[in-house]
C-alpha cells in the first residue's frame, strides 16, 4: 500500500462509561473507495466525527496527509482536505442551495483570494455536475430527500476535498436515487477523490468499496474486500443477521 | 449591482442626515429631540443586537451590560479628564469591543438557553461592581456639568441627537457590511447548522468572537452619550434589564435576516413607547414591548421584513408568466 492519505492509530473515544470507540486503527491510501460498516451504535459515526474533527478521540492519533491533525479543528481539518455529507441532512436552511455552496468556497477554497474568485460560476459548476443546477436559487429547506442527499455532496465538494466521508448518504432513498447518489460517488473518486462510504446498504457498499472495514461496539471485527466481508462469520453474526 | 446598491445605502444615510439637520435647523420644541433621540439610541442598540443575536443566532441578554459599561466610561473620561464627546463614544467603543470580546472568549462556547442566560448573568456581574465602586458613585451614581454647546448647535440635546444619528448611521453601516459579506454568510450558516459550518470551513468560535465584539462596542457606544443626555448615570437605570429586552424584541420584531429588521422595529417600538410614556405612563413601556412581542412572535415570527417577502412572494406567483 501506498504512503495512506488517512491514518487512524490506536484511536479510543468514550462517552462517559460507554465506550464508543476502543483502540481502532485504519489506514486509508489515496485514492481509495473504502467502505465502513457495521450495526447501529457500533462508532461508524462516532469515528468520522473524530476524523472531521465534530468530536476529539480521547487516546490515539490520527494523521492526514502526513499530518498529525488529532488536536485541529474542524474547520482547520476541512481545509486541510477532509470533507464530509451528513447522516441526517444539514442544510444551511435560510440560504440558497448555490448560497449553501458559497460558504465552503469562500471559507475553504478561495480563503485569502476571494476578491479574485468567482464563487458563483464554480458553485454552478458543481451543481452541474451533480445535477442540482436547476435548483440553483430554490431554498435549501424546499428540497426533496434525494436532492437533500445531492446538496450534502455537492456542499462538501465545494471545500475541495481530498477525503471525502460520506455518511449513509443513501438511507431512506429509492432505488434508482440509490443509483444516482452512487454515480455522483463513482465520478468523485475518478476524479482522484478517496472516499469512506458508510452505509447500511450493503448492495451499495458491495458495488462501491474496494476495501471494507466492519465495526462493532467500537472495535473492528473484520477487514478484507466486500466479498470476503460478506462471508466472514463475525460479520454475519454482529451484522448481516445470519 | 452590489455596487450600485452600496451607493443607494449611502445617499439613503446622506438624506437621513440632511434631514436630522434640517429638523435640528427648524425645529424649536426640544422635547421632539428628547424623543427621538432615545428611539434612535434604540436602532443602535437592536442593530447592534442582531449581529451576534439576529445573524448568528445567539440570543444575548446582556446589551444592558454593555450600554451601562459605555455610559459610565464616558462619564469617568469627562469627570476626570474632560475628553470631549466624540472621544468618550470612542473609548466607550473601544471597551466595550474589549468587554464583548472577553465575555465572548468565556461564554461563546456555550449554546442556546446557557449562553442566554450567561449574558444576564455578566449584566449582574457588572451592575454589582459598579453599585459597590465609590470611585465611580456607587449605588447613588455621578452627576456632571454638561459643558457650553459647541457651534452651530444652539442647545445641547439637538447636538446629542445628531450625534446619536451618525452614531446610529455608522452602526447600520456596519451591520449592512457584515450581513452582505462573507463574514455575515459564515454567521447564518452558524446560525443555520454550527455543526455543518465548522464542517464546511467556517471559523465558528473566532466569527463568533467577532460578532461579540463588534456588537459590544456598538452597544457601548450607544451608551457613552447617556451622561451627557442625563446629566447624571446610576447603575439601576444605566443597567437596566429593560435595555436588553427591547434590544431583543425591536429586531424580532423588525426582523432579523436584514439590517433593516433592526431600524425599522426600533423606529416602530421605540416610538410607540415614548408615545405611551407621554400618553399614558413610563411603567406601560414594557408592558408594551411585551405584548408587540408576543403578538409578532406568534403573528409573524420572521418580524415585518419576513411578512414583507411573504407578501412579495405572494405578488410575484401570482404574476402570469411572460
Amino acid at each position: 500500500m501506498s504512503e495512506p492519505l488517512l491514518r487512524i492509530d490506536g484511536v479510543s473515544k468514550h462517552f462517559g462509561g460507554f465506550a464508543a470507540l476502543t483502540e481502532v486503527s485504519i489506514a486509508v491510501a489515496p485514492g481509495e473507495r473504502f467502505g465502513l460498516i457495521g450495526p447501529n451504535g457500533s462508532g461508524k459515526t462516532t469515528l468520522i466525527n473524530c476524523v472531521s474533527g465534530s468530536l476529539r478521540n480521547e487516546s490515539g492519533t490520527i494523521t492526514f496527509a502526513g499530518e498529525n491533525i488529532s488536536k485541529l479543528p474542524a474547520f482547520q481539518r476541512t481545509r486541510r482536505g477532509i470533507a464530509r455529507s451528513f447522516q441526517i441532512p444539514r442544510p444551511f436552511t435560510s440560504m440558497s442551495v448555490l448560497e449553501n455552496l458559497i460558504v465552503p468556497l469562500e471559507f475553504v477554497a478561495h480563503r485569502g483570494s476571494l476578491h479574485r474568485a468567482d464563487t458563483h460560476g464554480e458553485a454552478m459548476a458543481i451543481l452541474k455536475e451533480i445535477g442540482l443546477a436547476d435548483k440553483a436559487l430554490t431554498p435549501s429547506n424546499r428540497l426533496s430527500q434525494v436532492e437533500l442527499r445531492k446538496l450534502e455532496l455537492a456542499r462538501a465538494m465545494a471545500a475541495k476535498p481530498k477525503l471525502l466521508i460520506s455518511d449513509e448518504a443513501m438511507a431512506g432513498l429509492a432505488g434508482n436515487e440509490i443509483g444516482e447518489v452512487l454515480d455522483i460517488l463513482f465520478k468523485l473518486n475518478a476524479a482522484g477523490i478517496t472516499i469512506i462510504m458508510i452505509e447500511h446498504i450493503m448492495q451499495a457498499v458491495m458495488r462501491f468499496s474496494q476495501r471494507v472495514i466492519c465495526l462493532d461496539a467500537g472495535r473492528i471485527i473484520c477487514e478484507g474486500t466486500p466479498d470476503s466481508i460478506v462471508k466472514n462469520g463475525e460479520v454475519q453474526r454482529a451484522y448481516l443477521g445470519a | 449591482m452590489s455596487g450600485q446598491r452600496t451607493w443607494g445605502f449611502w445617499i439613503g444615510a446622506a438624506a437621513v442626515l440632511g434631514l436630522a439637520a434640517l429638523a435640528v435647523a427648524t425645529v424649536k420644541n426640544e422635547y421632539y429631540f428628547f424623543a427621538a433621540y432615545v428611539v434612535i439610541q434604540f436602532v443602535v442598540l437592536a442593530t447592534a443586537w442582531n449581529i451576534l443575536g439576529g445573524y448568528a443566532g445567539y440570543v444575548n441578554f446582556g446589551t444592558s451590560a454593555f450600554f451601562g459599561v459605555g455610559a459610565y466610561i464616558a462619564i469617568m473620561l469627562v469627570k476626570y479628564m474632560a475628553l470631549p464627546l466624540g472621544l468618550q463614544i470612542l473609548a466607550a467603543a473601544a471597551v466595550g469591543g474589549a468587554l464583548g470580546f472577553g465575555v465572548g472568549l468565556l461564554t461563546l462556547r456555550l449554546r442556546g438557553i446557557f449562553f442566554s442566560i450567561a449574558t444576564v448573568a455578566v449584566t449582574i456581574i457588572l451592575e454589582t461592581v459598579v453599585i459597590n465602586w465609590r470611585y465611580v458613585g456607587g449605588a447613588t451614581g455621578i452627576q456632571i456639568l454638561r459643558p457650553p454647546v459647541m457651534e452651530p448647535f444652539d442647545s445641547y440635546i439637538k447636538m446629542l441627537f445628531i450625534v446619536i444619528v451618525l452614531v446610529a448611521i455608522v452602526a447600520v453601516a456596519i451591520a449592512r457590511f457584515i450581513e452582505t459579506s462573507w463574514i455575515g454568510r459564515g454567521l447564518r450558516a452558524i446560525r443555520d447548522n454550527e455543526e455543518a459550518a465548522e464542517c464546511t470551513g467556517v471559523p465558528t468560535l473566532r466569527l463568533k468572537l467577532l460578532a461579540c465584539t463588534i456588537s459590544g462596542a456598538l452597544m457601548a457606544a450607544a451608551g457613552a452619550p447617556l451622561a451627557m443626555y442625563q446629566g447624571y448615570v446610576e447603575p439601576a437605570s444605566s443597567f437596566n434589564l429593560t435595555y436588553s429586552v427591547s434590544a431583543l424584541a425591536m429586531p424580532l420584531i423588525g426582523g432579523t435576516s436584514h439590517w433593516i429588521g433592526p431600524v425599522i422595529g426600533a423606529m416602530l417600538l421605540g416610538t410607540v413607547q415614548q408615545v405611551v410614556t407621554v400618553t399614558i405612563s413610563n411603567e406601560l413601556n414594557v408592558l408594551v414591548v411585551g405584548v408587540l412581542l408576543v403578538i409578532f412572535v406568534v403573528a409573524a415570527p420572521e418580524g415585518i421584513i419576513g411578512l414583507v417577502q411573504k407578501l412579495r412572494h405572494r405578488l410575484a406567483s401570482r404574476k402570469p408568466p411572460p
